[in-house]
């Protein structure tokens, strides 16, 4: 079990009265894809948002690549230095891209990379070097992600779908640990959405950790290694792609995927 | 009829009209260039105030902000201007110095409201990004959210900075001789309409070459959708 590269641990989260999430436990192993289904309020969202840090959970524990990132028993108290480098262990791609308008796509994929080399001691003397090595492995990540001949163009010359893979580059430039998908084709045209599914599906074949927050589910079952049904806060059922939809256990979960079939 | 065919007397005339106007022309872009200069940044601090998570210090802030955008700036000027030797026995000696304290306050109440509207449009996707990017805050400031910022205010603030070119006329007042007054002095002393009409024409050059600058700015800055 030492290959586990994610732990969620009895993790709760309230938004004043409402709670959102009651009690989430999972793991996932190095390498592997974890696909979250679940209906619109089951708390998705708000669990990758608790372990990418954009939100505090308020009970449990999360550790990504040795780091905790939470743990309510006893409170992480890190240098700001320190959370930043166990934040750049998770990365995560937005249903609305968020890409920065002002800059071009190499540039987006390029700026936080650049910011924290400027830390590095040998900076100054090695600039030059560094800034080409920086570029080369942006360029290499457009690649991968067939957008090289738009490293130049700016955010609004690119179809939503461009964007969305810009941005999937941009979230692998730092080599997060685990990389974090929330619904990355919702805010997609459908005709858009296979160009993105086709670069996660890529990434799962070079081994990169991920998680996805997702509605395509035949995409999900080709896909994952694990799927997690969510309801109500709760993780309702979880296993393989085939127990989960192939042989529900719980009469939700038929409920919700026969939603899917229609 | 060229210049050069008017009679010496009409000639004499506008050339003497000229020289007061420009006299008072420049008392007028002093105003100007020396409010902008200081409001641009004390506004920024203002903001700060308006937008800070002290609670106190966000009324008090606010409150203020309200009160000089709520009453006339002519009365601000007026109220600076005699309110510290009526009040205090300390008059002030230096009108322009009365006006500029004036203008500069209340214009950088005006450019805080303006950045306010500017940083809370931008989206929280932004600063997320960021975050999760590693970023820290003054990064994420500086090298994300500034010049979209600044993109978004450029409409207001050329509008605003527009308007200050008119209201420095509000200085004539307490007797400050910019444009305005000196050309209401000639026409009280020649009884002569014309400098009226041609002051016109100053103010509509001034805010013209304003246009076009905040114009080019905008253009400058088509290239991103944000």
């Amino acid at each position: 079990m030492s290959d586990i590269i994610l732990k969620v641990d009895g993790l709760h989260k309230r938004f004043g009265k409402t709670e959102v999430l009651k009690g989430i436990s999972f793991d996932l192993e190095k390498g592997q894809v974890l696909s979250i289904i679940g209906s619109s309020g089951s708390g998705k969202t708000t669990l990758l948002r608790c372990i990418t840090s954009l939100e505090t959970a308020d009970e449990g524990r999360i550790e990504v690549d040795g780091n905790v990132i939470f743990d309510s028993a006893s409170p992480v108290r890190d240098s700001k230095r320190e959370t930043r480098r166990k934040q750049l262990s998770t990365g995560l791609v937005f249903q609305s891209f968020n890409l920065f308008p002002q800059y071009t796509a190499l540039q987006n994929v390029e700026l936080a990379v650049r910011l924290l080399a400027k830390e590095r001691p040998d900076y100054k003397q090695n600039k030059k070097a560094i800034k080409a090595e920086i570029e080369k492995n942006a360029m290499e990540l457009l690649r991968s992600v067939g957008l090289e001949d738009k490293a130049g163009n700016y955010p609004c010359e690119l179809s939503g779908g461009q964007q969305q893979r810009v941005s999937i580059a941009r979230a692998l430039a730092p080599h997060p640990a685990v990389l974090f998908f929330d619904e990355p084709t919702s805010a997609l045209d459908p005709l858009l959405t296979g160009e993105i599914l086709k670069v996660i599906k890529q990434l799962a074949a070079g081994k990169m950790t991920m998680v996805i927050v997702t509605h395509e589910m035949s995409f999900a079952r080709e896909v994952s290694d694990k799927v997690v049904y969510m309801q109500h806060g709760v993780i309702a059922e979880q296993g393989t792609p085939e127990e989960l939809f192939d042989n529900p256990k719980s009469p939700e979960v038929r409920a919700f995927l026969n939603k899917f079939e229609d | 009829m060229p210049v050069s065919m008017m009679p010496l007397s009409v000639f004499d005339d506008f050339a003497n009209v000229n020289i007061s106007l420009l006299s008072g022309f420049k008392t007028t872009l002093l105003i100007f260039f020396i409010t902008l200069a200081a409001s641009l940044p004390l506004g920024l601090l203002i903001t700060m105030g308006s937008m800070s998570k002290i609670a106190p210090v966000k009324a008090v802030v606010r409150t203020f902000v309200w009160i000089i955008r709520g009453t006339p700036l002519m009365l601000q000027v007026m109220i600076i201007f005699y309110g510290p030797g009526l009040l205090f026995d300390m008059p002030m000696r230096d009108r322009l110095t009365a006006v500029l304290v004036a203008f500069i306050i209340n214009y950088a109440a005006y450019f805080s409201e303006i950045y306010r509207g500017g940083i809370s449009s931008i989206p929280q996707g932004q600063y997320e990004a960021c975050k999760v990017l590693g970023m820290t805050k003054s990064q994420t400031f500086f090298r994300v959210v500034l010049l979209q910022v600044v993109k978004r205010i450029v409409p207001p603030m050329s509008n605003e900075i527009i308007t200050l070119v008119k209201d420095t006329s509000l200085a004539r007042v307490i007797s400050v001789t910019e444009l305005m007054k000196s050309a209401q002095d000639i026409v009280n002393q020649r009884a002569i309409i014309w400098p009226l009409f041609y002051i016109g024409v100053f103010y509509l050059l001034f805010s013209g070459l304003l246009t076009l600058l905040f114009n080019f700015i905008e253009k400058k800055m088509s290239y991103f959708n944000g």
